[in-house]
This record gives C-alpha cells, structure tokens and sequence, in this order.
C-alpha cells in the first residue's frame, strides 16, 4: 500500500508494520478506517528505546473485521518522536475508542496527544510524578526505590 | 504538588455545566464504587442523574493497576509468564497462551501437536471457568441467589481440574514457553471425561432455573442496549459484539493453537441486550463443551514439549548423564534463554473477548515491552454510551452483562 504518510514498511513473521510520519497519522488513520476498511482500533500503545533518539515509538495496531467475522486483516502503524517533543495528534476523532489508549499511553508514557479530549492519568492516582512504564523509571518507582536508603 | 498536577494533568476542558434554572431538571451526581458489590472488584463509576435515569456515566479505573507490564520488562522471559496469570484472575490460561505463543512466535520453535490441542483443552476449561463465574455473580447481582451455588459447584471441578494438571487452582502458569509446564497427570482423561459428560446438562439446570424465572426475563430483556457500530467504534469486542449479530470469534478469524482441527459454531444473538449476552454465553459454555470433549477424544500421542533445546529445559535423566543437556540447564537456569529481536501481536480469544499481547524483543533474555490489549479495557470504555438513557437500576445488570475484570483492566 502507497500513501504520502508512510515512510517505510516492514513485513516481519507475517505482520505489517508502516513506520509513519507523526504529521499525518490522523489523516492517514481516516483513510485507512474510510477506504480501506480498518473498521476497529485494537489498541495503541508506545515503546521507549531510551537513550536511543527518536526515543519514543507510538504504535497503532489497525484491524479489520468483515460483516461475516471470517476474515481479518491487521495492520500496525509505527510513529516516531523525540524526547523533547513528545506530542502527536490525537485520533480520538476516528475511532472514538482511542480515548482511553492514549490516556494510558500518556499516563505510562507522558506522550502528549493533541485534540484529545480529556488527556488525564487513567491508571495512575491524578498527582502522581513520573511516567512509570519509561525506561529510566526505576521498576520499583521512586518512593521505593532501594537506592535511596 | 499544585505545580506537579498542573503539569502532569496537560488538559482538562471545564466540564460543561448547564444552569440550573427554575425549569431546568435537577441532577444528581452519585458516586458507585469502589467498593460496591456489583462492579465485582474496584470499578468507581460516577452517574449523574436526573431522576432515576442515568444522564451521563464516566467509569473511573486503575485501583487494581499492578504495574505488570513494568514488571514483566524485569522478569526473563518464561519468568513472565506466572505474571501473566495475574492479568485475568478467571481465565489465566487464556493469558498464559497468548504470551506463550507470541514469544513462540518470536523464537520460531513448533509446538507438538499433543501440547496445542492440550492447549486448547484448558484454554477452553478456563473459558468455562470463567463463564460460570460471571453468570453466577451476574444473576446474583440481580437476585437470582441460588444460581450461583449451582455455577460454582462446577467451577470448583474445574479448579480441581486445573490443581491435578498444574498443582494450582487458580494461579497455574500451565501453558509455558515452548509447551506446558509439566507433563499432563496419569488419568487425566478419566476426571476430564466424567465432568465433560456431565456438563452439558448443567448448563441445562442453569438455563430452566433462569428462563422459567420471570423476574430474570423482565430484568434482562430490553436492557442494556449498545449499537454494533458504537462497539466497532470504540473497541468491544467478545460474547458482547457477538450478542449484537457479529460472527466474530478470533478462534475462526485467526485460528491458533489448531482450533481450524475442531469442530464448533459462534454463538450469536441479534437482540444486543443483557438478555441476549446471557444467551450467548450460555450457549458458547455448550460449544467448549463440544470442543473439550473432541479434545478428550482426539489427543495425539507425542511429546507435550516442543524441541527446542535452548528454550525448554532438559529432562532429568538427559542432565545427568548429557553435558549439552546440563550446559543447556543452566543456560535456561541462570540467565533464561535470549529471544531475537522483533515485534509481534498475538491475539486470542479470551472468554470476555480480543486479548492481544504486543511483545517486543531487543534480543536479550528479558521483554523490552509487553503491552497487554485487555478485553476488559475495550469493553468498559463502552460503559458511558451503554448507561447512557438507561434506568439507575438498570445499570446493575448492564454493568453484569459486560463481565469485566478489574485486574484485567487496571493489569
């Protein structure tokens, strides 16, 4: 598949993975979902690859189910962004159930989605401090942490 | 603090309160949960209300969050595996084979068919499991009390089940890396063969005790309505998508483990109420009942682990008189086996639905990134638009009909 958006594309164990520009990932999320026939999200999610830069990697995983549930198709689409400007759009606008995904994902993460509409902590109490699931959180958090003492 | 919460809460729209004028209808915003008995665990949902209806709900979650994910990242590999039990308490071997066959994926090794149809026996057990934990709870949250004692006296012969085969009722970590963690017990076609001949009439029991029961109709039917596009939209999936008229079951969309070997229907219903779910669930507790019983009766013979040297340990005869076995033991043993780099995404059908793990490996012995697609998480973000119109009583049995688990949710 060809589209401005997509800078490469991979096929690894069977799986398609399009590496996208951050710029365009709503437009092309509504053309995949419109034209292609993406009808669900199955999830969102981000990878850190501290300290490596572009450090952060926002993954979509796209799925299509056909009106007699026999055949399915998936898709993932691959963002990438620096630690420095970690903000992409929200495609909360496409599929409404992004909502809660990027919620978690800026919870874990602190990805910023722009246009999302209630870009709160999901998972974590409101005020806690640091993204738990960046590699440079230790694993067991700061107030915990054994190198304190 | 002020200054931390401004900056890790980025933006929060002033919710829209409209003016309460002398017409305008008075609303009440309650608070349900943490701790009420229906939402089965820690779910806080707040209602706002006019009357008795419910105007708007917003579910507020992540008093379970655990941080698996976190802590899968500082386990090895097979390691993690007894973490993923912990993500869903009622179906963990669900969870245990989607995690085993996605790093399976990775590591390319073949399982033994013994070992997959194997596999595909408990995964089916702990659907039951898990079925008939949510129907009896879910008819005892709308007062049907002595369904639940039927429902858990065959839960208890499953646990039974899951105990003889794993040594652990709940928490089995059966399904591993690279085939099953121990070799299936001697008779374990005996004790599987007098529940599964039996179960079929259980189910026969639960379904005159609840239709014949007119209170049960009347709270059921009607109730609970979401649209099929809304669930597409906002990711539900499982016996929910199903009740709504969509013949989607990962297990015939993406066969794994050799589920395309057995032979059983999708359950659906086209009414897209509590009613329906309840019938739906019903009816997929009788096709595993189909599929454990051609499990039963069709179990190749052979190994019940893959051959994969560096990833399953040696038998104990092989390590004591093999050195490549006793190297290979304690590679395994002291740093767990490395996984080439790569990303995959595994789905199964679990019994609440879609559960999908997204791992990816930098070629260590550790996963770089487990990310965990609940069906729990999916199926709760619906909430607001199922409650949405519906009556506060209402919402006891849509909240049931959903078959959420916290730990599922929160992980």
């Amino acid at each position: 598949m060809t589209h401005p958006a997509i800078l490469s594309t991979v096929e690894a164990f069977g799986e398609t993975t399009h590496l996208v520009d951050p710029a365009q990932i709503v437009q092309l999320c509504g053309h995949l979902k419109d034209e292609v026939g993406f009808n669900r999200l199955s999830a969102v999610t981000a990878v850190d690859w501290h300290p490596a830069e572009p450090r952060f990697e926002v993954v979509y995983h796209l799925h299509s189910i056909a009106s007699d549930g026999r055949t399915s198709k998936r898709l993932r689409l691959k963002c990438k962004l620096t630690e420095d400007q970690p903000q992409i759009d929200s495609i909360t606008g496409v599929w409404r159930g992004a909502n809660w995904y990027e919620r978690e994902v800026f919870d874990m993460f602190g990805i910023r989605f722009r246009n999302h509409p209630n870009l709160i902590r999901i998972l974590m109490p409101l005020d806690w401090e640091g993204y738990p699931l960046r590699k440079d959180y230790p694993v067991h958090g700061y107030k915990y942490s054994y190198q304190k003492e | 603090m002020a200054k931390a919460l401004e900056d890790h809460v980025a933006t929060v729209p002033a919710p829209s309160v409209e003016p309460a004028g002398p017409s305008a209808p008075r609303r009440m915003t309650l608070n349900m949960g943490p701790q009420h008995p229906s939402t089965h665990g820690v779910l806080r949902i707040m209602l706002e209300l006019e009357g008795e209806t419910i105007v708007f709900a917003e579910p507020d979650i992540g008093f379970l969050h655990t941080g698996i994910e976190k802590q899968c990242e500082k386990e090895n590999w097979q390691q993690a595996v007894t973490l993923t039990d912990r993500v869903d308490y009622l179906a963990n071997l669900s969870n245990n084979l989607v995690y085993a066959l996605a790093v399976e994926k990775l590591l390319q090794i073949e399982i033994p068919p013994q070992a997959q149809w194997m596999r595909v026996m408990l995964a089916e057990c702990s659907r039951l499991n898990s079925h008939l934990v949510w129907l009896g709870t879910h008819a005892l949250d709308i007062g049907a009390m002595s369904v639940f004692f039927y429902c858990f006296r065959e839960r208890e012969d499953i646990l039974r089940i899951f105990e003889m085969f794993s040594g652990q009722r709940m928490m089995t970590s059966y399904i591993r890396i690279g085939g099953l963690a121990l070799e299936p017990p001697r008779g374990w076609q005996t004790v599987i063969g007098k529940f599964i001949r039996a179960f079929p009439s259980k189910v026969d029991e639960y379904e005159n005790l609840l239709d014949s029961n007119p209170i049960w109709k009347r709270r059921t039917q009607g109730v609970g309505f979401i649209a099929l596009e809304d669930m597409l939209d906002m990711g539900v999936t499982g016996p929910m998508i199903r009740a709504a008229g969509l013949p989607w079951d990962i297990r015939k969309s993406e066969p794994y483990s050799s589920y395309d070997k057995f032979d059983f229907n999708v359950a659906t219903r086209s009414e897209n109420d509590v009613y329906s779910r309840y019938r739906v669930r019903l009816q997929e507790m009788r096709e595993s009942a189909k599929i454990i019983t051609q499990a039963l009766e069709g179990m190749p013979e052979g190994p019940w682990q893959a051959n994969a040297p560096h990833v399953v340990l040696p038998d104990r005869e092989k390590m004591k008189t093999q050195m490549e076995a006793l190297i290979y033991h304690f590679k395994i043993v002291t740093e767990g086996f490395r996984v080439p780099e790569g990303e995959v995404y595994q789905a199964v059908e679990s019994p609440r639905g879609e559960i999908a793990y997204y791992v990816v490996s930098n070629g260590t012995s550790h996963p770089y990134r487990v990310h965990m697609r609940t069906p729990s998480f999916g199926n709760l973000q619906a909430l607001p638009v199922m409650l949405q119109g519906e009556m506060i009583a209402d919402s006891i049995a849509a909240l049931g009909s959903m078959d959420f688990v916290l730990g599922d949710t929160d992980r």
